[in-house]
């Protein structure tokens, strides 16, 4: 059977996500199949056509289905899913809105946010925030499952040649309408991909003070994340949170500056492969997990590592 | 207008949970038990509409075990007026409780039916989505922000990217991010007062809902550990660390 994945786009491109989703398709069959709902969005058809090892895109274009809502979108996943085993979508909040409401039109049980795959109806997940892992057999006949993107690699951006098919759009307009959309605007990669990731917590005192972590970020090539107390705080806007209910990331380089180490932060950066610490408390839960900890006071430490940086170029 | 809360109880936030040892599952015995976090933040948001006079009659209702009894007391004491408790022994999954809950709605008619984004035990993220899909209801995941229009909701989304804002017609399920607001905490007569609201009981077959399970849990384990490391005592030192030693720069 073939694996349909749901591709996040916006209708120019196609988000960095879908190519870790599709790479946790290839656990599951080599025929795989990406979904691009949108309104003119053949840019981001053709470029899911290069993807390696996607062997075929649906293309649905229509002006309902411009913006996402998860009220469109589903429909058109119910439509499809009867000739696929499994349909997967990346756990952003983009499948996370969609897949659900797709699930329940087609009477499945959703898997979210899968870290691994056992078999094709077996697969591994994190609960209560990454304090337990679970593994878990569906009985359904088609599974929704959406994937945890950092927990597969990215599937080759181009190197694929794969044909666009029309599939139609989303029947009837939703009772939603879209307003608009407030999107950060940054030249640094995104968080949930980032090779490096400076984070910054209640102790950086201010929104202001998070423009030292912006230059080590340029010098680095790394994304600027926070914990949920600084954007609580109102440092930092919503989408730069770290942790169990904002976005998981799992980067070569992860470095937390003023930042305490709350389960929920942990939950979110934990897989990261090289975890640096920088906090006052000595006694700060960050450390456990840090491979490097450094117990300074940030307002110091931070001109001083930007100065070791340039000096070691 | 009517306000439906579905809520969940849950091990307490500030409790670490522990995995059993025959890896059936997490350990629940003598464990604290709370509301959701979200379910709170839920429960706030329909007590302050009820506040501003947008909203008449605020009902919580629960899916779970006869103990969910004190996560409905909890939402009462906050301020709703009644609530339902669809008692169950057997465990109860995303797509069984949104059943449960269209049952519901149905029943009751609400304008809205507000709830929490994900429960931090299983965190699936689901039950909501699948509501409004059962429904055929509009739906609004992810809110920061509630505007109450004749016909309508405002809100405002916490997405990837950053914000964005739709229109919802009524009746519409919203679930609830962390922003939103900051619950209250009940305060002693109004937990004496909770007491007396009514608490209906029903149960899955009398709102004619087939709630088996559609996955088998195979096991519960911990996660691999993560051991601490080393300390540094200079910038210079952690850049030649990070360099020569774990090679990430």
């Amino acid at each position: 059977m073939s694996i349909l994945v749901l591709a996040e786009h916006d209708n120019a491109s196609l988000k960095p996500a879908t190519l870790n989703t599709v790479t946790a398709a290839m656990a599951l069959g080599d025929d795989i199949h990406v979904l691009v709902a949108g309104h003119e969005c053949t840019d981001a058809a053709q470029e899911a056509g290069r993807v390696m090892g996607v062997s075929k895109v649906l293309k649905a274009d229509a002006a309902e289905l411009a913006h996402g809502l998860a009220e469109n979108v589903a429909p058109v996943i119910e439509r499809l899913a009867a000739g696929y085993s499994h349909v997967l979508a990346p756990a952003s909040t983009y499948g996370k809105n969609i897949m659900p409401r797709a699930a329940a039109l087609l009477d499945v049980q959703q898997i979210s946010d899968i870290s691994a795959i056992e078999s094709a109806d077996t697969f591994t997940r994190p609960i209560y925030a990454g304090n337990a892992v679970m593994t878990v057999q569906s009985h359904d006949a088609i599974k929704l499952i959406t994937v945890r993107t950092t927990a597969f690699e990215a599937a080759a951006a181009e190197g694929g040649a794969a044909v666009v098919e029309d599939v139609g759009g989303g029947g009837a307009p939703a009772p939603t309408a879209f307003l608009g959309h407030d999107l950060t605007k940054t030249e640094r990669p995104e968080l949930t991909t980032a090779r490096v990731v400076i984070s910054g917590g209640r102790g950086m005192q201010s929104g202001d003070n998070f423009a030292m972590l912006e230059r080590i970020a340029d010098r680095l090539g790394a994304a600027v994340g926070a914990s949920r107390a600084a954007v609580d705080a109102g440092y930092v806007p919503n989408d730069y949170q770290v942790g169990q209910t904002g976005k998981v990331v799992a980067p070569d380089l992860y470095i937390a500056v003023g930042i305490s180490g709350a389960i929920q932060h942990l939950a979110g950066m934990k897989d990261s492969k090289v975890i640096v610490a920088i906090n006052k408390d000595e006694e700060a839960p960050i450390f456990q997990v840090a491979d490097y900890g450094w117990v300074a006071d940030l307002f110091q430490a931070v001109p001083e590592l930007e100065t070791a940086l340039e000096s070691d170029n | 207008m009517k306000v439906l809360v579905p809520v969940k109880r849950v091990i307490d936030a500030n409790i670490k949970v522990r995995v059993k040892s025959d890896q059936s599952g997490v350990e629940l015995t003598n464990v604290k038990m709370a509301m959701n976090p979200f379910c709170e933040i839920a429960v706030e948001e329909a007590i302050r509409m009820k506040e501003a006079g947008v909203a008449e009659d605020v009902v919580v209702v629960s899916a779970g075990p006869a103990q969910s009894q004190e996560t409905l007391r909890t939402g009462l004491a906050m301020g709703a007026d009644r609530g339902i408790l669809i008692e169950s022994d057997q465990p109860l999954e995303p797509l069984a409780v949104a059943k449960l809950l269209r049952a519901v709605a149905e029943r009751e008619s609400p304008g809205l039916v507000i709830l929490g984004k994900q429960a931090i035990d299983g965190d699936n993220n689901q039950t909501g989505q699948m509501l409004s899909a059962l429904l055929g209801w509009s739906l609004g995941t992810f809110v920061s922000k509630i505007e109450v229009g004749d016909d309508h909701y405002t809100v405002t989304r916490e997405i990837d990217g950053g914000l964005e804002r739709v229109r919802l017609s009524r009746p519409a399920v919203i679930t609830v991010d962390l922003r939103l607001n900051e619950p209250r905490y009940a305060s002693l007569p109004n937990i004496m007062k909770a007491k007396k609201k009514p608490i209906d009981v029903l149960t899955p077959a009398e709102l004619g809902v087939d709630a088996t399970p559609r996955l088998t849990t195979i096991r519960v384990v911990e996660p691999p550990a993560r051991e601490a490391g080393v300390r540094v005592a200079s910038a210079a030192e952690l850049v030649e660390k990070l360099r020569n030693e774990a090679k990430v720069l």
